[in-house]
């Protein structure tokens, strides 16, 4: 099981990171929402995976009846899930706001904060 | 029981958060706001008063014994760092007074700026690695918010860079902590310090350590991964950014410097020998980078990355001088870099502008401000008797005693070209007359601003010159937190209790 989950881990990373070479801001962000999948899943795998085996304790009893599987990773996933959600939604109205303000979201003309010199401007120069 | 101390400090600007949200339409936001920095001050000043005099305390939160619930510790680092937090804050806050309209306070600008103190107060106090992830969380997502509040075209362009490098330091973060807790087993730091030493596979174990490396090294702004940091640090308001610029790099720091102390010390030839290069590179490119710009807080921002190379470059010599003088660097520039973001501040209230060719003439405007620039900006180069020249020094020291000749050259050298930078700002901005026949004066403050705006720039002036005058004070904890740093039998016995092995 531990082995299918780290394929599909390498195979987000690797979708991830394509679409966060992207100059496209949102194309970033979605890389980014993958590569935090991948993240929650190597903490999900990382803590063993048990099959069957639901971390619950009979009516009655105190302790688990036999094996149970680990519910601390799934309680860390859950947690940076939710965190992730906030992060994201807020990086997604961002994302909007920086179109409706800047009028493009991609990131080579993103130069409000940091202005190109005139000599860096294209055409400038030797350098047409 | 101790542990209240131990929460106050979270606990306190949670609640201010909260109450200046509701209160954040009329003046009782701002007064909120206040008494929660007041009382954030006082409770940091106790709990340093207790770690002084009982050592390292801890705190087991819900009574959950360590290593299972979350675990609250302060060793002198943390207490040190903790006041500082509340220093700085308090600074910030009184200097918004003047500068951060109702406007602004109405979109909750203190509510955001309290959540953000409660997420830097956490990182520093918790014991546990995943609970840092949540409060490095806590920390950055209201700093995203002050970072853009006021939603001017920079700031949304200035956002779009942090957030998004932040977020990829965030996520490899997190997959190091749950690849650590694969390992392990567990995630109290203190547990960690024994379980790491028991894994098999220790090469698994160092590549744990460069996730973590580049998670913090982001936070951090260490070479190469600086980037977002000069990209954004100039365009918020000038309290926003000076309490970023105090604070926020720093809790990079300290998160490597605890994890690199007490976890991450099986393959110190191969982690620190990485972080001592790693430091040179980001104090040489920091320092060149601001002899490069024009912008009084672009040239700041990139002194911010010169000076984290000294920093972590204490961490990497891994010597109780050097960490002594990380510890010391630290808490030295915190207080003189948070200042020089607020004279930047009154300088473009009086002149106009940002632009160091559209400003000059403050000199004979204001000569008390050309003074109040200059003890930060001769501290921050490493002038005796101010604190930067301590620090330095100490760092330098620890250089020299290792035999790293190389590593020592390049942070003398760094300190000659923060000169530069810092004549490059006095030159164009106090000394020559104003390019556009505007005449920069005083009057261009209104009076009501004046008392908020500068009074918190005399007063962290007046800490450079303390530290500097009188450092052995300063020294003495530097030195005590590095002993516990370099032997944190203290820090795991607290947290663990008897049952430490």
């Amino acid at each position: 099981m531990e082995a299918v989950v780290s394929l599909i881990i390498g195979l987000l990373v690797a979708v991830a990171v394509y679409l966060m070479l992207a100059r496209n801001f949102l194309r970033f962000l979605f890389g980014l929402i993958l590569l935090s999948n991948a993240a929650n899943l190597v903490i999900f795998a990382a803590g063993r995976m048990t099959e069957g085996a639901p971390a619950l304790i009979p009516y009655g009893s105190r302790v688990p009846d036999g094996p149970v599987a680990n519910a601390l990773p799934q309680a860390l996933v859950l947690t940076a899930i939710v965190i992730g959600f906030g992060l994201f939604a807020f990086a997604l109205v961002l994302a909007l706001q920086a179109y409706r303000g800047l009028g493009t979201l991609n990131s080579d003309h993103m130069r409000v904060a940091e202005p190109l010199r005139d000599e860096e401007k294209p055409g400038a120069g030797t350098r047409a | 029981m101790t542990d209240w101390i131990l929460v106050a400090p979270i606990a306190i600007p949670f609640a201010t958060a909260v109450a200046a949200f509701v209160l954040r339409n009329g003046p009782g936001g701002r007064v909120a706001s206040l008494a929660g920095g007041v009382a954030l001050l006082f409770a940091s000043a106790v709990l340093m008063a207790q770690v002084l005099e009982h050592g390292v305390i801890a705190g087991q939160m819900s009574n959950w014994d360590a290593p299972f619930g979350i675990t609250l510790v302060a060793d002198t680092l943390s207490a040190v760092m903790v006041v500082i937090t509340a220093i700085t804050a308090m600074a910030t806050l009184v200097y918004g007074l003047g500068e951060i309209r109702a406007r602004t306070e109405r979109l909750g600008y203190h509510a955001l700026f309290h959540a953000m103190v409660a997420g830097i107060c956490g990182a520093f106090l918790t014991g546990d690695i995943f609970n840092l992830y949540v409060w490095f969380e806590v920390m950055l997502i209201a700093s995203f918010g002050l970072l853009v509040i006021g939603g001017s075209k920079a700031q949304l362009d200035a956002g779009i860079k942090y957030v998004a490098l932040n977020l990829v330091s965030t996520l490899a973060f997190l997959a190091g902590i749950g690849m650590l807790y694969g390992l392990t087993g567990t995630l109290n730091m203190a547990d960690l310090h024994f379980a790491i030493q028991e894994v098999e596979n220790q090469g698994l174990v160092t590549v744990v350590a460069m996730l973590f490396m580049v998670g913090f090294g982001v936070k951090a702004a260490v070479f190469p991964l600086f980037f977002w940091l000069p990209a954004s640090y100039h365009t918020p308001y000038f309290s926003v950014s000076a309490i970023f610029a105090g604070m926020l790099t720093k809790v990079g720091v300290y998160a490597l410097m605890r994890v690199f102390t007490l976890i991450f010390t099986g393959d110190t030839g191969f982690t620190h020998e990485i972080l001592l290069w790693v430091s040179a590179l980001t104090m040489l490119t920091g320092v060149l980078g601001a002899a490069a710009q024009t912008e009084f807080r672009k040239i700041l921002s990139f002194h911010i990355i010169s000076q984290i190379g000294y920093m972590t470059l204490g961490l990497a010599l891994y010597t109780t001088l050097g960490l002594m003088g990380g510890v010391f660097y630290l808490v030295h520039h915190i207080i003189v870099k948070a200042n020089l973001f607020l004279v930047a501040g009154v300088a473009q209230k009086i002149a106009g502008h940002n632009e160091l060719d559209r400003i000059g003439g403050l000199y004979k405007a204001a000569p008390f401000l050309a003074v109040l620039f200059l003890i930060p900006a001769f501290s921050l180069a490493g002038f005796p008797p101010l604190s930067g020249f301590w620090a330095k020094f100490v760092v330098v020291k620890a250089a020299l005693e290792l035999e790293r000749w190389f590593i020592a050259f390049v942070a003398l050298l760094v300190g000659l070209l923060t000169i530069y930078s810092m004549t490059k700002i006095w030159a164009a901005a106090f000394w020559k007359p104003h390019p556009e026949g505007y005449e920069p004066t005083l009057s261009r403050m209104s009076a009501s601003d004046r008392v908020p705006m500068l009074a918190p720039i005399v007063v962290l002036a007046v800490m450079t010159m303390v530290i500097g005058l009188f450092p052995e004070v300063f020294v003495q904890l530097a030195e005590t937190a590095a002993v516990q740093l370099l032997d944190p039998t203290d820090y795991v016995t607290t947290v663990l209790g008897a049952a430490a092995r």
